[in-house]
């Protein structure tokens, strides 16, 4: 076993941290993206329209169904051979546009849960006060199935984070893309592999922190 | 003027109102007395369409609302005109007290926040609340809670006010505090249909007595005829056992 060529290592932490910024920011753009749709197809869940309720499902099914890598390659490298207008597609916006469809599905499914949680009694009484669906459902049901769900979407966001890196195999130089060139340069495989691993777990450990402050804060709001 | 006429409800074949007729003047306070599960959260609960009526017509002042043909507008529009005061308080988990108040104020009515806010102020002050503007309803006692719930229900200036079994969700302790802040609003002869178990409180303030049974309104008429001068058996029967 050879000794770690750690001034190597050193080196190459202010490099990789350089691409931080592109990872979370795809990741942020994603999350975004991912909870505004999951909150409509909540919604629409939880009401069952006729029709788009299916269509709901299936989207729901496959988006869970189906590995998020395989689900990439087939929006950047497959859908342009058959929808042309796609075909100038950036990696980044790919990535972007993956991830958020990928996640939507499955938060979809924690937001709904978390709104057939709520209190009958609550949407009862926003009813009662003359409020329309949409309005109770705006301001009372899903500010409380937010706080049920917070913990989890925030989990999900955190899986978002460390899934960014498969936007590499789309060619986008984000950490891990960075870290490939890198130690395919110095061939320094394990050093590079391995910095941008606890990079990633510092990444994940301060938003691990951030989701406990925010719980607790969330639980002060309400139970005082 | 409120006018009911027909008001039908089933469960499947259990008809839980049958063919309910009934008229409230404006200003008139009106109890309803009878057995569990005779129908009278139902009727309630059919005059703002939580639950949906099977058929029966509901007139309150301009507004008709027909079962068989109630569009979603009008169910609204229904909504508008009458408040309610729930057995379990049903306050707005995620709003302050005040905010319980001003939201319906604010996103129902359109009313300027500022005066929404005044309003909820105001009421605060009437039912002995001031220093608990900023509390969630989860740091509340139940007394206090059903006091902003009878007071959410009194900022919306609802030609009809339901309750429903305001105090039976409460401890002991607390049951005063939230029968003398309704004797107050019935003071200010707020129209109320109010099912309660408190004969004595339904004595002093109610105008008319109804005694439900079986899912229809089998006698009525002032406290005094009621209870004390009941017509029908079930009536007296009903009453011997509450007392
Ligand atoms: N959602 C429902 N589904 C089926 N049956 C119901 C439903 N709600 C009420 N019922 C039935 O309707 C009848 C009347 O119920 P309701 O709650 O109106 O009675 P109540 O007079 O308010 O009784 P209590 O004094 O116990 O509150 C009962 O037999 C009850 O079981
Ligand atoms: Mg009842």
């Amino acid at each position: 076993m050879r000794a770690l060529d750690i001034d190597y290592m050193l080196g190459l932490v202010p490099v990789i941290l350089g691409y931080v910024p592109l990872t979370i920011g795809m990741a942020l753009a994603a999350m975004v993206c991912a909870l505004l749709l999951a909150c409509l197809m909540a919604v629409e869940r939880v009401m069952r329209v006729p029709v788009l309720d299916q269509f709901v499902q299936l989207f729901i099914s496959f988006f869970r169904g189906t590995p998020l890598l395989v689900q990439l390659f087939l929006f950047y490298y497959g859908l342009p051979q058959i929808l042309p207008v796609l075909s100038g597609i950036n990696g980044v916006t790919a990535a972007i546009i993956g991830l958020t469809l990928h996640f939507s599905a499955y938060m979809a499914e924690s937001i709904r849960a978390a709104i057939l949680g709520v209190d009958r009694s609550q949407w009862e009484a926003a009813q009662a006060v003359g409020m329309t669906q949409a309005q109770s459902m705006r301001r009372i049901i899903l500010p409380q199935a937010a706080r049920v769900a917070a913990p989890t979407l925030v989990n999900y966001f955190i899986d978002m984070i460390k899934s960014t890196s498969l936007a590499f195999t789309l060619g986008v130089t984000e950490m891990m893309g960075a870290t490939q060139k890198e130690a395919a340069g110095s061939f320094l495989y394990f050093e590079a592999f391995l910095v941008v691993a606890v990079l990633y777990w510092a990444i994940v450990e301060t938003l691990s922190f951030l989701q406990k402050q925010l719980e607790r804060h969330l639980n002060k709001a309400i139970a005082r | 003027m409120i006018s009911i006429r027909g008001l039908t409800k089933r469960y499947g074949t259990n008809t839980v109102l049958d063919g309910i007729d009934l008229d409230i003047a404006a200003g008139e306070r009106v109890a309803i007395i009878g057995p569990s599960g005779t129908g009278k959260s139902t009727l309630l609960r059919c005059l703002n369409y939580l639950d949906r009526p099977d058929s029966g017509v509901i007139r309150i002042g301009d507004l008709t609302v027909d079962a068989t043909t109630a569009t979603s507008a009008q169910i609204l529009a229904l909504r508008r005109r009458t408040a309610f005061v729930f057995q379990n308080y049903a306050l707005f988990a995620n709003k302050t007290a005040r905010d319980n108040i001003t939201e319906a104020l604010i996103t129902v009515q359109r009313k300027p926040r500022a005066e929404a806010e005044a309003r909820a102020d105001a009421i605060l002050g009437e039912i002995g609340l001031s220093d608990k503007t900023a509390s969630y309803p989860a740091a509340l006692s139940g007394g206090q809670q059903q006091r902003i719930g009878i007071g959410r229900a009194m900022a919306l200036d609802a030609a009809l006010m339901l309750l429903d079994e305001p105090t039976s969700a409460l401890d002991p302790e607390w049951v005063g505090e939230v029968l003398d802040l309704m004797r107050r609003v019935a003071e200010r002869r707020q129209t109320m249909l109010i099912v309660t178990h408190e004969m004595q409180f339904a004595r002093e303030i109610a105008d008319r007595v109804i005694f439900m049974d079986g899912g229809r309104i089998v006698e009525q008429g002032t406290p005094a005829q009621i209870f004390d001068a009941p017509q029908d058996m079930r009536t007296a029967n009903f009453l011997r056992r509450v007392r």
